[in-house]
């Protein structure tokens, strides 16, 4: 038996999230004593042995994939998963990663838990904890059958180092694509939510979008991502793709920046897995501060500046 | 136009999460139960569809009596019937298979989820239904335009939104922007009760066994207190966060 990850890359590079979906692998590999390999489908600008350094015994490069679709990229992996005797398959949950996943897991009459945090307690039975009520509740689930598909909530795990020297083979896909992409839209150069280690985040407190100036100059500052709260993305000053929290996005940076966020137990749903949270508000009873880790009780035309200076100064 | 919309019926978003005391389930005393957020801007969706093009609108989820509550106000929202699958909720995949049936036995050309429901977070259930009934499937829409058999979707993706087309019918997982919030629907009185007159089917479950239990639940660690900083120390915040939280 194996253990198979789906290593995610965006137009060819790897990122954060496909070596941290290899280390998670790597652990269920380790539990299980067993090899893992690393798949991976498109054209690649990086090189693929990369993977190995997290701990892949070999990867499987499917060059002729092209554009993402669940029918396509999911019997394509069931095959794979067949064909190098797989019994357990980590996918990372990015937006493709939540479909393949699920797609997977019909297709190869496979259990499924999503949203997993943790490296698994057993793997035979597989065992293991989740995220649930969004991040209100961990739930231990166990799989009833013997194939599982794991799919890995981001920066739940983190990418661990584990040198391994992994030879790429080359794969092919089975099965036809259901939908067509026509048009991708995607900001460069930008660093993504999903991705970031750091979020500069703010909310109704900054009075309106001709303020956040100062927020993307921290963001800048500190390689970090933006977002918003809720009110905030509902009367546009900032767009959806901003918005985090029960109905928006769910996050786990290793610091998050809340700037004038009260923190309704709605927004503190998508962002109480951020390791380090700092709030800064200029009303001291804000309900953020009971789940922060770091305060500053002030006015955010005040502090803001003040940190971006504080921030500059260390950096040199 | 035949539109299936899967509605979640789930705690209010500002429940506060309680387990029960041997830790084996959640504890749903005292709590408000709604339709899920990720749903409700479908089923908008499809209200919006109706009245631009005609057609009929059922919703359907898969749960005991206690659900008939928000079934009954999507009909006020405007589905025109109702379908509870008499079953206890237990995995994306047993609820998926079952409405999986619904779907092969009901000529839908547009069946729309959520993407996500907010109590077990399983994120697979659209996506199922598609891989079971062998549909094409767009997670994470945002977008939806119908022109004859074709459906143009804008999907969320990393940093930004793809442009996909399939033909009908398709699942999809819906949430917010495909309506934006300010169109959402609150039931007015003559909504209401109308809805009370509404078909609601009761349909006896295939029997579709879920593949994972939950055998345990807690609630994640609480935080130690708040370490604050007074205005105009903004230098000592920034050495904190370089020096002892280490994550600038």
């Amino acid at each position: 038996m194996s253990v198979l990850v789906f290593a995610e890359n965006w137009d060819g590079k790897f990122k954060n999230p496909s070596f941290e979906a290899v280390s998670y692998g790597k652990a269920v590999a380790d539990k299980a004593g067993t090899d893992l390999i690393a798949v991976t489908f498109g054209n690649l600008e990086d090189d693929a042995s990369v993977l190995g350094k997290y701990g892949a015994n070999k990867v499987v490069h499917v060059s002729d994939a092209g554009a993402f679709d669940a029918h396509l990229y999911g019997n394509s992996l069931k095959d794979l998963a067949n064909g190098l005797s797989a019994k357990v398959v980590v996918v990372s949950q990015s937006n493709n990663g939540k479909m393949l996943s699920s797609f997977l897991a019909v297709a190869w009459e496979a259990g499924m838990i999503s949203n997993v945090v943790e490296a698994p307690e057993s793997v035979a039975p597989i065992k293991v904890k989740k995220k649930v009520f969004s991040s209100k509740g961990i739930a231990t689930v166990e799989s009833s059958e013997e194939r599982v598909v794991l799919a890995l909530a981001s920066n739940s795990f983190g990418a661990h180092e584990a040198a391994t020297d992994a030879a790429v083979e080359s794969g092919s896909t089975s099965g036809e694509a259901k939908t067509q992409s026509v048009e991708v839209d995607r900001a460069t150069g930008q660093i993504t939510l999903s991705e970031a280690e750091v979020v500069v985040s703010a909310g109704r407190g900054l009075k309106g979008p001709e303020n956040w100036g100062m927020v993307e100059e921290l963001a800048g500052l500190l390689g970090a991502a933006t977002a918003c709260s809720k009110p905030v993305s509902d009367v546009g000053w900032r767009p959806h793709t901003e918005h985090v929290g029960q109905t928006g996005k769910a996050i786990a940076p290793n610091l998050y920046i809340a700037i004038g966020i009260s923190g309704a137990i709605q927004h503190l749903a998508g962002v109480s897995s951020s390791k380090v949270i700092v709030v800064v508000n200029s009303d001291p009873e804000a309900p953020f501060f009971k789940a922060a880790d770091y305060g500053i009780v002030g006015d955010a035309f005040d502090v803001v500046p003040r940190l971006i200076e504080a921030v500059k100064e260390l950096k040199g | 136009m035949k539109i299936l919309v899967c509605i979640s019926h789930v705690p209010d978003t500002t429940s506060k999460i309680n387990f029960t005391s041997d830790h084996s389930a959640f504890d749903s005393n005292g709590i408000q139960f709604v339709i899920n957020p990720n749903d409700e801007f479908g089923l908008t969706k499809a209200v919006q569809l109706k009245e631009a093009q005609g057609g009929s609108i059922t919703v359907l989820t898969v749960g005991d009596a206690s659900t008939e509550p928000t079934l009954r106000k999507a009909l006020a929202i405007g589905a025109d019937e109702a379908i509870r699958v008499n079953a206890e909720a237990k995995d994306s995949f047993q609820v998926a298979a079952e409405i999986a049936d619904v779907v092969k036995n009901g000529d839908y050309n547009l069946i729309i989820c959520g993407k996500e429901s907010i109590d077990y977070n399983g994120q697979a259930v659209p996506t199922m239904v598609a891989a079971i009934c062998n549909l094409p499937i767009v997670n994470a829409c945002m977008g939806l335009n119908l022109d004859g058999e074709e459906a143009t979707m804008i999907r969320e993706i990393e940093g930004g939104k793809e442009t996909v087309k399939a033909s009908l019918p398709v699942v999809l997982g819906g949430q917010k922007g495909l309506v934006e919030e300010n169109e959402l629907r609150i039931p007015n009185m003559r909504g209401i009760m109308s809805a009370r007159t509404k078909p609601l089917q009761v349909k006896e479950p295939i029997g579709a066994a879920p593949k994972s239990s939950h055998t345990h639940f807690e609630k994640p660690p609480a935080k130690a207190d708040v370490k604050l900083v007074e205005a105009g120390q903004e230098k000592e915040l920034v050495q904190l966060l370089h020096t002892e939280a280490k994550v600038i």
